[in-house]
């Protein structure tokens, strides 16, 4: 090196160049190749799950003209006790062999029967219990297709032939001429949203996991938030520095990161089988949350009161209030704003969670609504799991619906959260 | 009385407390000369007598909720003098005994029963006529006392604030309560576990299939724990994750932090981040339905056997779901590198990439090191992904695309529908948790501090 001349030096950087130069292309190409892996994945992730589930969004309902025939129905009067016993299924098979007369065998008609899904005599069911005038008379109603029809109905939009599955060509025939006449029509899916869980895809609906979710939320709610802050402002304006308050703190860390599904196992152990508590419970469900969501809400809070100046202390003491007085009445109310949005961030990832809840039985099968915090219930994220795991071919739309939903909401929440911290952020 | 009933008639007694106590701070100081000679304000007067007044009554009504039914529980079975030695015979009866009560008549009915039933209801009622006096009694009593000493020299504010800070503390300690909860739940069950299977078979075992006999001559039913299967499972599915989150990440946190413009920074930044939004089910669905099966039929037109539940969709998908994870959290190192290092090196004429790898990153090292620490923690612990995408056979297999399963997969399959609490199998599944619970501990414990000293170094 000694005795080289200055040429030489520059000679030899010169030759480097280019492939320096060319590895910080490369190197920069990995850059954007990553981003762009990222962005893609999360196009893919959506794009995927919106094709698959915006079609549940509308369900095929077939036109019948039914005639509530006391006879028939087996009724004389509209009451509790006759309507629990009266023939609706009846009623739409005769409305059925009206429409297509030329149908005879056994197995013919039930393969004409089975176009109709079998919860529609609960619709009719509801239909004459609302206006009992209706008996003896007849009427046009829209009843939901069976999911066999509904998916092949629905498959005909992407391909000509369609997708036929279970179902047979003499029905593929009868669908043809429903659909040219203008008595099946894929109409907006109400039952997704008015119904709970069901084995039947086309009767399934969301409202059940959706209350669920509601109720579970709000159970942890009430819980972490006040004990989130109550702790937040401990520690951070009362704590005196020794190694209990280092051990709340290292605890604190440590919790954030252990795995969910040991919240479970602790819910489990301790709320169900010491305490006793109701399986399934949305009041069990909550309570684990609340375990699972109390770091995020202590960390968020607490970042929230160290950003409010020292000099609003200072002067809220230099006017004689207590330490509690100026927390309550001065520090408190500017940290709001940041702790709601640090709530609402633990609650969009409380409503998103779902293994913890496995472990405490919300994974029970549960048709009806739940009405209280210890009733059975499911919630949204489960259910969405219930159903991935579900063989009909329709589930795979109402699970992709579900999810879409459950998206919604969390996109909601977040953007709540965001707007709130835009709106009542203080720059000080 | 009913509870909710007792709960709102407290409520009630509170609310009487406050206002009693509030205009009596203000009656006793109109002799004094008016509110200016109490030595706190008259709201603080009646918060205290509604403390008193609620406060012991709360608890009390709470620590009865928590152990009644335990104790009317060993009351009754205490009493039945023939009782089966076998815990889920024990349960057994006790639910006889509890239908018998609420008037459901299930099965045979013996005099004995008959009586353990009436002696059930007995004592349920007396324990309601107790629990309401005994919480009124407290409540209105202590109200009356506190009531009794208020003075204008009673320092109110004082003391209302002392309970409100133990109230603070009590909060605070919820973390610790949480741990120590997860640990008894976690270890006692752990430990009726390896009574029943020893600990170096659960550990260095190569078998795993958790099917208990029901009767002796069953076949393929033989019970066995050794979970070495689940721990190679668990690391594939995991490195697998690793081996896209950590590239992925740190590459595109490089590239957000040294190179992009603000526009750019502004759009991609919040796109990552929505991955970490997405909640666990919804990956799992996608790796189950798309991802799964499209490895598949790749594998197969290039002449490959693959599992429709392979290992490899299982980890690609976490990994999808741990880069922002280890992109902000990259991030945030990269930043905290100060600026004059940068500037050092690119003034001595190195290119950026060469100011990144050489200077930069090694400077950020151990903050990388932690936050790719804890996304290992994360992807252990993941649960949803592999249930839905991963496989329920414990295969001892390298290939990636085969089926394996892992702790958190068998910990759900163990746990999910009915169970009883004292069969090995229930209990496997909280050794299961018990490993995990430790080795994400021990994960977070070694990254939050290596990430905790090297934020130190620059600051």
């Amino acid at each position: 090196m000694t005795d080289m001349t200055q040429t030489q030096v520059r000679e030899r950087i010169e030759a480097r160049l280019a492939s320096r130069h060319r590895k910080e292309k490369i190197f920069r190409g990995f850059g954007i190749a990553s981003i762009a892996f990222g962005v893609l994945a999360v196009l893919v992730l959506f794009t995927d799950i919106i094709s698959k589930g915006a079609s549940a969004f509308v369900q095929s309902q077939i036109q019948l003209q039914v005639n509530y025939d006391p006879a028939e129905l087996g009724i004389d009067k509209v009451d509790g006790e006759s309507l629990a016993w009266a023939n609706f299924d009846g009623v739409i098979r005769s409305a059925l062999r009206e429409r297509f007369p030329d149908v005879t065998g056994r197995r013919d008609k039930r393969e004409l029967y089975s176009l109709v899904s079998n919860g529609a005599g609960f619709n009719l069911r509801e239909r004459l219990e609302s206006n009992p005038a209706l008996l003896g008379q007849s009427e046009i109603v829209w009843v939901n297709a069976d999911d066999d029809v509904d998916t092949y109905v629905k498959s005909l939009s992407k391909s000509a032939e369609g997708f036929l599955g279970r179902t047979s060509e003499q029905k593929a025939a009868w669908i043809r001429q429903l659909r040219e006449s203008g008595e099946l029509e894929k109409r907006f899916n109400t039952t997704f949203f008015t119904n709970g869980d069901s084995r039947e895809p086309e009767q399934a609906g969301i409202r059940a996991a959706l209350v669920g979710s509601l109720l579970t939320l709000l159970v942890t709610l009430a819980l972490s938030f006040p004990i989130g802050v109550a702790a937040a402002i401990y520690l951070e304006e009362f704590a005196p520095k020794n190694r209990w308050t280092d051990l709340i703190e290292v605890n604190i860390n440590n919790l954030a990161a252990v795995p969910s599904i040991v919240f479970g196992l602790l819910g489990l152990a301790i709320f169900i089988n010491f305490f006793e508590m109701p399986r399934s419970a949305p009041l069990v469900g909550g309570l684990v949350l609340t375990l699972m969501t109390l770091p995020t809400i202590i960390i968020s809070s607490r970042a929230s009161l160290k950003s409010v100046p020292p000099s609003i202390r200072e002067a809220a003491m230099g006017m004689g209030a207590s330490r509690m007085q100026v927390v309550l009445h001065h520090v408190l109310p500017l940290a709001m704003p940041g702790m709601l949005t640090g709530a609402i961030i633990g609650m969009a990832q409380a409503l998103g969670e779902t293994a913890p809840l496995l472990m405490i039985g919300m994974v029970a099968f549960i048709v009806d609504v739940p009405h209280g915090i210890t009733d059975p219930s499911t919630v949204l994220p489960v259910q969405i799991f219930l159903w991935a795991d579900s063989p009909e071919r329709a589930f795979v739309e109402r699970t992709s619906a579900a999810i879409m939903v459950l998206l919604a909401v969390l996109i909601t929440m977040n953007t709540c959260a965001v707007w709130l911290r835009k709106k009542l952020e203080r720059r000080w | 009385m009913q509870t909710p009933t007792l709960f709102a008639l407290l409520l009630l007694l509170i609310l009487v407390a406050y206002g009693t106590g509030f205009s009596r701070a203000i009656a006793a100081a109109r002799s004094r000369g008016g509110i200016r000679s109490l030595a706190s304000l008259p709201s603080y007067y009646g918060v205290h007598t509604a403390l008193w007044c609620g406060l012991p009554a709360l608890i009390l009504l709470g620590t009865w909720l928590a152990f009644d039914d335990a104790i009317i529980r060993a009351l009754v079975m205490g009493g039945i003098a023939d009782k089966p030695a076998s815990i889920s015979g024990q349960n057994l009866l006790y639910a006889q005994i509890q239908n018998l009560a609420a008037g459901n008549q299930l099965g045979e009915i013996t005099p004995q029963l008959q009586a353990a039933a009436a002696h059930l209801t007995s004592l349920r009622q007396n324990g309601q006529y107790m629990q309401t006096a005994l919480i009124l009694i407290l409540s209105a009593g202590l109200g009356a006392f506190a009531l009794l000493r208020i003075t204008p020299e009673l320092r109110a504010r004082e003391k209302v604030e002392k309970v409100l800070r133990a109230v603070l503390l009590t909060c605070a300690c919820a973390a610790i309560f949480t741990t120590v909860g997860i640990l008894m739940s976690v270890l006692l069950e752990s430990i009726r576990f390896f009574h029943a299977v020893p600990v170096t078979e659960f550990l260095f075992g190569l078998h795993w299939s958790p099917q208990m006999a029901m009767r002796a001559d069953q076949v393929g039913s033989s019970g066995a724990f050794g979970a070495v299967p689940l721990f190679t499972g668990t690391l594939m599915v995991s490195a697998i994750a690793m081996f896209v989150a950590v590239p992925v990440g740190l590459m595109s946190a490089i590239y957000l932090a040294e190179y992009a413009g603000k526009k750019v920074r502004a759009v991609a930044k919040p796109m990552i981040e929505i991955l970490a939004g997405v909640p666990t089910v919804v990956y799992g669905f996608f790796a189950a339905l798309t991802v799964a099966p499209f490895i598949r039929d790749l594998a197969q037109s290039v002449g490959l056997e693959a599992s429709s539940e392979s290992a490899l969709a299982a980890g690609l998908v976490m990994g999808v779901m741990i880069i922002p994870f280890v992109s902000s959290l990259s991030d945030d190192v990269i930043n905290a590198v100060p600026q004059s290092l940068r500037d050092g090196a690119l003034g001595l004429g190195s290119t950026k990439s060469e100011t990144v790898r050489k200077v930069v990153i090694p400077a950020a090292l151990p903050g990388i090191v932690g936050g790719v620490l804890l996304a290992v923690s994360r992807a252990i612990g993941e649960t949803m992904i592999v249930v839905m995408a991963a496989g329920l056979a414990a295969n001892l297999t390298a290939n990636p695309l085969e089926s394996v399963t892992t702790v958190t997969v068998q910990i759900v399959t163990l746990l999910v529908g009915d169970q009883e609490f004292d069969s090995p199998k229930t209990l496997a599944a909280f050794a299961l948790g018990l490993m995990l619970f430790i080795s994400t501990l021990i994960l977070n414990f070694i990254a939050l501090h290596v990430v905790k000293k090297y934020r130190e170094q620059y600051d």
